[in-house]
């Protein structure tokens, strides 16, 4: 698509600079944690043992560890930082035209009837439904991050600081937290790694990747395709326009494909980890 | 019978004694004795000696004259100086002076009733009733009227006189010697050079034996009557009043026997003591090393069977036994053979002066093979060498402590003759030992006093490990690794693994059941930190495992030491039960336990559980519905995403397919306008 005369066309901005950035960021910090805390979760494993002294040891891995913490609270907090912002600027001021307007990534009647019209495209009993922005497995994976900073973030403050949390809590509830950080960071990285992957990143008609969410553009073509509900909306507007913006230069899109393929890549070899881990020296 | 003296209630007593021989002496005695009251009686000493006083004062006896002189001096010095002369001349009391008849004899018997009565059951007694002429009488040694305390030297039996006086009969041209059957020649000769005579005569030694210490001053008997002092039986009672702690000093193995063929039951001294030739030593000396040498100096000499057999002079110079003499060990020589040494019957006896060490030897599994023809077995100059032998600290010695690795390694090393029939479970014992903390701090840092292969095999009584008498007996271990490491042994026996505290069926660990017995590092070494959760895992198997879920073990099992270990908590040879007050663990320790690493640890702090399990619901009930909950969690999430992708799949594949379609057929409209130069 970025050969001939297409270079030119103009694209359609999905994603600001700063949803970019943060998405970017959050790869980065993602992937530290998930390396990092994986080498403890599946410490009796060769491969462990391995990639910790390649971390520099456990203390470095630990440093690395909480250093990534740090920057994904910060993300946690640029973005809810942002999103204030567009409730003042966009829809002023007010919380309820923020999560009830049709941008809005709170689920709504409109999520769940989707969702049954998929299941029955899925099943040839359908057509394929006509999603707006979000889709609801969009809405569902942005949900799940909240969540994840959540549960894993305060039961990782636990761990960071368990003298500091010792002081109020029973002892024991330390080893619940270490039970609860493990094995709901396994989920994320599961779930990330193989669902978010596919459904986002590796569909079949997007392969090999979808890099919207790197570049922020799509061409108009494919929002027409994917997106017809926001299409639409935006023709009858008349503010598709506004959002039109020129494509990257093809060395910035390489740039962009290698970060992408690097995630993607070191993401797929976790997966492999875990499930060998998990399946074959479970002890 | 009248008489009120002393004599009398003396021979009252004697009669009431049972004594009829000596009774009816003495009732004739009292027949004469004193009456007192009688008038002008001589009776002093002075009276006696008006007449016996004078020089020349003779009587006729048996046709010979006889001089009846006393010397009025020496009677006063005499030990009887203080009585008068009818105390022994009883025959005279009350008669009047000057007396006709010849006296009888005195009877030293009516006061020295003791001595009287074992001289008249003694040889010499028997003999003088008898009437044997030669039989000597209490005179005989004691003297007349001059006899004086043994204990002054001017005594004829004081003990520097008692050798002269027994030799007046008892030594070579004697009439006894030659009239009288006496089963020992050259007795005073032979006496004089014993180590007995030797002290005595030319040291001045009075406590040195003489001849009344062994035979006794006036019960001497025949060695053939058991009541002897020198008969068979009694002859070690007789030598240990003098030597009373002979025991504790003999030498224990003579010609590789007990002395003792019983415990604590003397053999007869004379076996190997001769009598009148007491010598300390029972080996021949008088070889001269140089007698030897004259041979074994030359190098060329060579044995029947082609062995060489000289002797390096220079060797036994420097050696520990440079003051041995050649004959000392190679005992049995005869030095009035022409060759000495065509005598020597038996192999050199390292055990003849070393007892202690060859009885701890014989028992050893060295020694038991060597006993049983071994051809393979170490005797004592495998290790020590033969005339070049140096004591174990002199550096040049293969025993020196630096030198003994090398000197076990010549059998114990992998492929050498003890290692190939070893069947036990260590190997690579030399290499293993090299590079242990034992090993390193001998040979590479050179500690003489670290331990060395002997410091726990012990060097004579090496035993296998499956010996209870074994040095590296499990039940032994503790002890003889305490013999250096002193404190850590206390420790550990007040710990929870020492069978005095652990109570229980299951064997209980020792020192090398944690540390190894030759690849033994330092405790503070990171591998020995690592294995140790596998070694208290051996027993402490579910603990160990859960404590591997936790942190601590996560890290642990990564290959880092930082994060604590199981001794780190639980102490390490001071192990105690967690209800023990003085346990790292216990209620009152255990804060200040974390606090060594987690410094502001608190009671509740220490409420984590290091050794938490999700897989029991009763004793960790949260952990386990907590790891339960997550779980489903997992498990609902990945359901359900993974269905929602599969489901899927087909769909995306045939969208796929369409795109690619219509991009074709986009491409084929595109290329239906243009030249195909222009495609390029």
């Amino acid at each position: 698509m970025e050969g001939g005369a297409q270079t030119k066309a103009l694209q359609f901005q999905r994603f600001t600079r700063l949803n970019r950035t943060l998405h970017a960021l959050m790869i980065v910090s993602f992937i530290s944690l998930a390396l990092t805390g994986m080498t403890l979760k599946f410490s009796y494993t060769g491969w462990a043992a391995f990639l910790s002294r390649r971390l520099g040891g456990f203390e470095s891995a630990g440093f690395i560890h909480r250093a990534a913490a740090t920057l994904m609270f910060s993300l946690f907090a640029t973005h809810l930082w942002d999103v204030n912002r567009a409730r003042k600027r966009e829809y002023g001021g007010s919380f309820l035209r923020l999560i009830l307007g049709p941008d809005s990534l709170l689920f709504a009647r409109r999520d769940l009837l989707e969702f049954v019209a998929s299941l029955q495209w899925f099943v040839g009993t359908g057509p394929r439904p006509r999603y707006g922005r979000w889709t609801y497995w969009e809405k569902f994976d942005y949900f799940a991050v909240f969540w994840g900073i959540f549960v894993i973030g305060s039961t990782g403050l636990m761990l960071w600081f368990p003298v500091f949390f010792t002081r109020l809590l029973p002892g024991w509830l330390i080893n619940v937290a270490t039970i609860i950080h493990s094995d709901e960071a396994l989920l994320a990285t599961g779930f990330i790694f193989t669902v978010h992957f596919f459904n986002t990143h590796l569909r079949p008609e997007k392969f090999p990747m979808d890099i919207v969410v790197f570049t922020g553009r799509m061409p108009v073509a494919e929002l027409k395709r994917d997106k017809p509900a926001e299409y639409e909306a935006l023709v009858a507007a008349g503010r598709l326009e506004e959002n039109l913006v020129e494509p990257y230069q093809p060395v910035v899109v390489r740039t962009i494909r290698a970060f992408a393929w690097t995630a993607l890549g070191i993401g797929t070899l976790m997966v492999l980890w875990i499930v060998y881990a998990m399946l074959f020296a479970y002890r | 019978m009248t008489g009120e003296g002393s004599f009398k209630a003396r021979a009252t007593r004697r009669a009431a004694g049972g004594e009829p021989r000596i009774a009816a002496l003495w009732l004739a005695a009292l027949a004469l004795a004193a009456v007192p009251g009688r008038p002008a009686l001589a009776q002093e000493t002075s009276d006696c000696l008006a007449c016996h006083g004078q020089k020349d004062f003779t009587a006729e006896r048996k046709g010979r004259t006889v001089s009846l002189y006393i010397s009025e001096k020496a009677f006063a010095a005499s030990v009887h100086g203080g009585l008068s002369c009818v105390h022994c001349h009883a025959e005279l009391q009350g008669k009047e002076l000057p007396h006709d008849a010849p006296l009888q004899k005195v009877d030293c018997g009516a006061c020295h009733e003791a001595e009287a009565k074992q001289h008249a059951a003694s040889l010499h007694g028997r003999a003088l009733k008898r009437g044997d002429a030669l039989a000597p009488t209490c005179s005989s040694c004691h003297g007349t009227h001059d006899i004086r305390k043994a204990k002054d030297p001017a005594s004829p039996v004081s003990p520097l006189k008692v050798p002269f006086t027994c030799g007046k009969c008892h030594q070579e041209g004697t009439t006894v010697m030659r009239e009288r059957t006496i089963h020992q020649d050259h007795i005073l000769e032979n006496y004089s050079e014993s180590i007995h005579g030797e002290g005595l005569l030319k040291k001045g030694l009075v406590v040195a034996a003489n001849c009344a210490s062994c035979h006794t001053a006036h019960n001497i008997l025949p060695h053939t009557d058991p009541a002897s002092s020198i008969a068979r039986g009694n002859i070690a009672r007789t030598c240990t009043t003098c030597h009373a702690r002979i025991e504790d000093v003999h030498r224990k193995i003579i010609k590789g026997e007990l002395w003792e063929k019983e415990a604590h039951v003397l053999p007869a001294c004379i076996d190997c003591h001769q009598p009148h030739k007491v010598r300390k030593v029972f080996y021949s000396q008088g070889m001269a090393d140089a007698d030897c040498l004259k041979c074994h100096g030359s190098g060329s000499l060579k044995a029947q069977d082609g062995r060489s057999m000289a002797v390096d002079a220079r060797d036994l110079q420097h050696s520990r036994h440079a003051k041995v003499a050649c004959s000392q060990c190679h005992s049995g020589v005869n030095v009035s053979h022409r060759r000495p040494c065509e005598t020597i019957a038996t192999k050199v006896d390292c055990g003849a002066c070393h007892t202690e060490i060859a009885q701890q030897y014989a028992r050893s599994q060295h020694g038991k093979l060597l006993l049983d023809g071994d051809p393979n077995a170490p005797s004592c100059k495998e290790c020590h060498g033969t005339h070049g032998v140096e004591g174990r600290l002199q550096g040049s010695s293969p025993t020196f402590a630096t030198n003994v690795p090398r000197l076990c390694a010549r059998c114990h090393r992998e492929g050498e003759r003890a290692a190939v029939r070893y069947k036990g479970p260590e190997h690579g014992i030399i290499e293993a030992y090299t590079e242990s903390i034992h090993g390193k701090g001998l040979l590479k840092s050179g500690l003489t006093v670290t331990a060395t292969c002997t410091s726990c095999h012990t060097a004579h009584g090496v035993l296998p490990r499956t010996d209870p008498a074994s040095s590296v007996n499990r039940a032994n271990v503790p002890e003889t690794c305490g013999r250096c490491h002193h404190g850590i042994q206390e420790e550990f026996e007040t710990s929870v693994h020492h069978e005095m505290v652990g109570k229980t069926d299951k064997e209980l660990p020792v020192c090398n059941d944690c540390h190894s017995a030759h690849t033994i590092r330092r405790a503070d070494a990171e591998g020995f930190k690592l294995d140790i959760m596998q070694k208290c895992g051996r027993c402490h198997g579910e603990i160990a495992k859960t404590y591997f879920e936790t942190y601590h073990g996560k890290v642990t099992q990564l290959g880092y030491t930082k994060t604590a270990k199981c001794y780190d908590c639980h102490g390490a040879h001071d192990i105690r039960k967690v209800t023990d007050p003085r346990s790292h663990l216990s209620r009152e320790n255990v804060v200040a336990t974390c606090q060594k690493c987690h410094p502001g640890a608190t009671r509740r702090f220490a409420g984590y559980l290091s050794h938490a399990t999700h897989h029991d619901p009763r004793k960790y009930p949260w952990l386990f519905w907590t790891f339960w909950g997550m779980t489903g969690l997992l498990v609902g999430t990945f359901v359900v995403g993974g269905a929602h992708t599969l489901l899927w799949l087909p769909r995306a594949l045939q969208m796929r397919r369409e795109l690619r379609e219509a991009e074709e057929a986009e491409e084929r409209e595109h290329a239906a306008g243009h030249t195909p130069e222009e495609r390029g």
